[in-house]
């Protein structure tokens, strides 16, 4: 199974939708760098899809924390940089999506 | 110190941290307070996000961009403008920015954006 992170903000480019587009389920998706602004309750039902194909859902904390971002939608978990090593080393491929 | 005063508007469009654009546009606002020029702010798109309270940036290595907007006031720079629609749209509301900023919506930013002599898009 696949591991999809995302780093462009949701409004920012294709990148959020192209890779929604391409989940399964038992995939997981990593939030990174922009890609954070995506946890903001406002953005919540793009990810509706991945949800309803039961993805692992994360969002890099520090990222989070680097842009003041406080109340996100509970869908993401927070994951420290660790995580995202473990989670990298558990599916294959990862893919960037940028 | 030059005599010619031209008004200069910086809009901001994207998010801090992704990219250099946010204190690219930093660094020309506090340039051109120091020729003494007519400097305002208009923060559009993912750019109302460089305004959010709370940044705590050191955890990926830069440096807090919210606390050096924070003191634009103090080079005479006040004129700082949002859009309410790009705010609404990712659920913020004024009080969670860091600035005293006036909420304009696209009529008016069309209008401000007329006034002005420069204007340069970040």
């Amino acid at each position: 199974m696949s591991l999809h992170t995302l780093n462009k903000a949701p409004s920012g480019s294709s990148a959020t939708q192209d890779c929604l587009n391409a989940l399964q389920a038992g995939d997981a998706l990593l939030l990174i760098e922009d890609g954070v602004y995506g946890a903001l309750d406002a953005y919540s039902a793009l990810f509706q899809h991945a949800e309803s194909l039961a993805v692992d859902c994360y969002v890099l904390s520090a990222d989070t924390d680097a842009r003041g971002l406080t109340t996100l939608n509970p869908l993401f978990k927070p994951a420290s940089y660790s995580t995202f090593v473990e989670l990298s080393c558990q599916h294959h491929p990862v893919v960037s999506w940028a | 110190m030059s005599q010619i005063k031209k008004s200069f508007l910086l809009i901001n469009r994207q998010a801090p941290y992704g990219s250099s654009a946010a204190r690219d546009a930093l660094d020309v606002a506090l340039t051109a307070s120091v020729f003494e020029q007519d400097i305002s702010l208009l923060f559009l798109a993912d750019g109302v996000f460089q305004l959010l309270q709370d940044q705590q940036p050191q955890g990926i290595g830069q440096k807090n961009l919210a606390a050096n907007l924070s003191a634009l006031p103090m080079y005479d720079i006040d004129q700082i403008f949002v859009s309410a629609s790009a705010l609404q749209q990712r659920g913020l509301k004024k009080e969670q920015l860091s600035l005293p900023a006036e909420l304009l919506d696209d009529q008016q930013i069309a209008t401000l954006i007329s006034r002005h002599d420069q204007v340069m898009s970040f």
